[in-house]
C-alpha cells in the first residue's frame, strides 16, 4: 500500500493576519507556519494504514523553501519520504495550477491512495482534492471522518449537512480528511531524529514536465483587506433579570432579529 | 447572448435553499451581464422541480432525471454539469458551497478547465467581468478575486445571497439531458440522518454556542435549552470540542465551521482569535461572559457580563415566553 499525502504549510491558526504592503497578500514577517491541521489528519491516517497494511507514506508539498519544515514535521511523525515542488513559476499559481503540479508529481509514484486535508487552512478553498482526482482520473471521497481500506477498495464515511454518508470507492482514489477522522500523533524524539536523516527530494516545473502555460492562473487575487470592524458593543447593565429583559427587548425592537 | 449556469442541488426531493439563492444571484447578475440564466437539476424524480427553479429566475432548466442518479456520485454529477457547460459555453457558473457543491465543483472545474473561486460572499459585475469577494483565513481577511478567461466559476456561501421573489408564471423551457453514469467509481452506499429536527449550523438563522465557561459537558444542556427556545442550532468553541464535551461537527471557528447567522449568541466563550474568525460575519452577536475583558466583547453588538449559569436559564425562559407571544 503506497499512500501519498499532499500537505500545505499555512500560518498558525492563532496568528493575527496582517496585509502585505502590496495589498494583495499577507505580511509573512514574523508569522509562525504550521502544517495545515486537516493535513495532519491525512498524515495520521496514512501512517495508520501503513501500520495495518504495510507499505510506505510519501509526502508532497508545493511552495517556497520554508515548506521544507512542514515536510520535516510530517517525516518526524513517521512518513518515509518527501517531495518538495519548488519553482518560481509556482509563486503565482492558483488552485488549478497547484493541482496540475501535484498531479504531475504524484502520477509517476503509482500510489494506491492519495490523502489530503479537506481544505488548506487560510486559503480555505477546499478544491485540491476534487481537482487532483479529476486530473489523475481517479475517484474521490471528500470530508472523510472514517476510512477503512479493503482489497482494491475503501469504505469511507463522510458528514454532510445534518446527515452521515457511507461511501464505497475503488482504489486508487483521492480521499480528503475532515476533523474527527483521527487524533494526529505527536512526533517522538526518535522520529524527529530519524526525520533529519531522511532526504527531501526537490522538483521544479521542468522536471515535472510542466510548461508555463499549464500553470497560468485562471483566478487572481486583486486585493486583500481586513474585514470592516464591527460597530462596537452595547453592554447591558443590571442584575441577571434586568439584563435578560433588556437583551430580549433590544434583539426584538432594535436589532429586529427575534 | 452570454449565459449563466447554476447547479440546483436536490436533497430529499426538495431543491435546497442554497441552490435557490444561487439562481436568485444569477438573475441579479443577468441584468448587468445581459445574460440568460440556465439551471441544472440532477437526480431521480427531479423533473417536476424545474418549475420551482425557474420561478426564481432560470430561463432554461436542464434536467438529468435518471434512476441511476438517485444516490449521489461525484463523477456522474460532474459529468452532467460539465456536459451542460461544454454545450452552453457559459460565461459564469454558480454552484452552492454546500457539502455536495464543495465536492462536485472542483471536479467540474478541472474537467472544463475553469477558474474556480470558492465560498464567495459577494459578486459584482465590473467592465462586463465578475469580481468576487471571499473570506480567507476563516474571515480574518477578505480577498477580492477576478478571473482570467471564462467560464468564471464560483461556489456561493449559503445563507448570504438573498433569495429572490419567486414568480410562478415566469416562462421557461426544459431541456432533457442524458447523463453518462458509466463511471461511478465512488458513490454513496447509505445515508443516515443525524438526528431529526437538528438545525444545521451553516444554514441556521440563529446559533447559540457554548464554551469553556460552562465548566463541563454536564452543563452544556443550558446552551441546548436556549437553542431550543430560540429555534437555533447549537455550536461550540474549539476548546470544548477538543476536550470531548461535544461532537466536532458543532465546532465554530477556523478549524470548524464558518457561520454567518442573523443572530449568534456566545455563552461562556472568551473569543480566541480562531473562534472569532468563524463567526464575526454574523449579523448580530450577543456575548455572555463573566470576564468583562474577554475578547468576545470586541466583536459583540450586545454584551452581558454575568454568570452563564444564572443568565442562560433566565434567558431560555424569557425567550420561550417572547416567542409564544409573537
Amino acid at each position: 500500500m503506497k499512500t501519498v499525502v499532499c500537505i500545505k504549510q499555512v500560518p498558525d491558526t492563532e496568528a493575527r493576519i496582517r496585509i502585505a504592503p502590496d495589498g494583495k497578500g499577507i505580511a509573512e514577517g514574523d508569522l509562525n507556519w504550521i502544517v495545515s491541521p486537516y493535513d495532519e489528519f491525512a498524515i495520521e491516517e496514512a501512517l495508520r494504514i501503513k501500520e495495518k497494511k504495510g507499505g510506505e507514506v510519501v509526502l508532497v508539498a508545493l511552495g517556497p523553501d520554508r515548506v521544507q519544515s512542514a515536510l520535516r514535521s510530517g517525516l518526524a511523525m513517521g512518513a518515509d519520504s518527501a517531495l518538495h515542488l519548488k519553482d518560481p513559476l509556482f509563486e503565482s499559481v492558483d488552485t488549478l495550477g497547484t493541482a496540475w503540479a501535484l498531479a504531475a508529481a504524484i502520477r509517476p509514484l503509482a500510489a494506491d491512495l492519495v490523502l489530503t486535508g479537506q481544505q488548506g487552512v487560510g486559503g480555505d478553498n477546499s478544491q485540491i482534492p476534487g481537482l487532483l482526482a479529476e486530473i489523475l482520473d481517479v475517484p474521490q471521497v471528500t470530508m472523510a471522518v472514517k476510512v477503512e481500506i479493503g482489497e482494491g477498495k475503501a469504505t469511507v464515511e463522510r458528514e454532510i449537512e445534518g446527515a452521515h454518508e457511507v461511501w464505497e470507492t475503488s482504489l486508487p482514489a483521492v480521499i480528503s480528511a475532515q476533523k474527527g477522522l483521527n487524533e494526529p500523533r505527536y512526533a517522538s524524539l526518535k522520529g524527529i531524529m530519524a526525520a533529519k536523516k531522511k532526504t527531501i527530494e526537490t522538483k521544479d516545473a521542468a522536471s515535472l514536465g510542466l510548461k508555463p502555460e499549464d500553470l497560468a492562473p485562471k483566478t487572481r487575487v486583486v486585493g486583500l483587506e481586513l474585514p470592516a470592524s464591527r460597530p462596537g458593543v452595547k453592554m447591558i447593565p443590571g442584575d441577571a433579570d434586568a439584563q435578560v429583559k433588556e437583551l430580549l427587548r433590544l434583539l426584538h425592537e432594535e436589532a429586529k432579529v427575534l | 447572448m452570454p449565459t449563466i449556469v447554476t447547479f440546483a442541488e436536490v436533497r430529499d426531493g426538495k431543491v435546497r435553499r442554497a441552490s435557490l439563492e444561487a439562481v436568485s444571484e444569477a438573475r441579479r447578475l443577468a441584468g448587468p451581464l445581459g445574460a440568460t440564466v440556465q439551471s441544472v437539476l440532477i437526480g431521480q424524480g427531479v423533473a417536476p422541480l424545474a418549475a420551482e427553479v425557474a420561478s426564481y429566475g432560470a430561463d432554461r432548466v436542464h434536467v438529468f432525471d435518471d434512476a441511476e442518479l438517485g444516490s449521489y456520485a461525484t463523477e456522474s454529477f460532474a459529468r452532467a454539469l460539465a456536459q451542460v457547460i461544454t454545450q452552453e459555453k457559459p460565461s459564469v457558473v454558480l454552484v452552492p458551497y454546500t457539502a455536495m457543491g464543495k465536492d462536485v465543483a472542483p471536479r467540474v472545474a478541472a474537467r472544463v478547465g475553469a477558474g474556480l473561486v470558492s465560498d464567495v460572499v459577494k459578486l459584482e459585475v465590473k467592465d462586463g467581468k465578475l469580481e468576487a469577494r471571499r473570506p480567507v483565513y476563516a474571515g480574518k481577511a477578505l480577498a477580492t478575486v477576478r478571473w482570467e478567461g471564462e467560464p468564471q466559476m464560483a461556489t456561493l456561501r449559503p445563507n448570504v445571497f438573498a433569495l429572490g421573489t419567486p414568480e410562478a408564471s415566469r416562462p421557461f423551457e426544459t431541456v432533457t439531458g442524458t447523463a453518462d453514469v458509466s463511471t461511478r467509481r465512488a458513490r454513496v452506499q447509505s445515508v443516515q440522518a443525524a438526528g431529526a429536527g437538528k438545525v444545521e449550523l451553516t444554514e441556521a438563522q440563529i446559533i447559540v454556542s457554548g464554551g469553556r465557561g460552562l465548566k463541563g459537558p454536564e452543563n452544556f444542556h443550558l446552551v441546548e435549552e436556549l437553542a431550543n427556545a430560540l429555534g437555533a442550532a447549537v455550536g461550540a468553541s474549539r476548546a470544548v470540542v477538543d476536550a470531548g464535551w461535544v461532537d466536532h461537527q458543532m465546532q465554530v471557528g477556523q478549524t470548524g465551521k464558518t457561520v454567518s447567522p442573523t443572530l449568534y449568541v456566545a455563552a461562556g466563550i472568551s473569543g480566541a482569535i480562531q473562534h472569532l474568525a468563524g463567526m464575526s460575519s454574523s449579523k448580530v452577536i450577543v456575548a455572555i461572559n463573566k470576564d468583562a475583558d474577554a475578547p468576545i466583547f470586541k466583536v459583540a453588538d450586545y454584551g452581558i457580563v454575568g454568570d452563564v449559569f444564572e443568565v442562560l436559564p433566565k434567558l431560555s425562559a424569557a425567550a420561550k415566553d417572547l416567542r409564544s407571544r409573537h
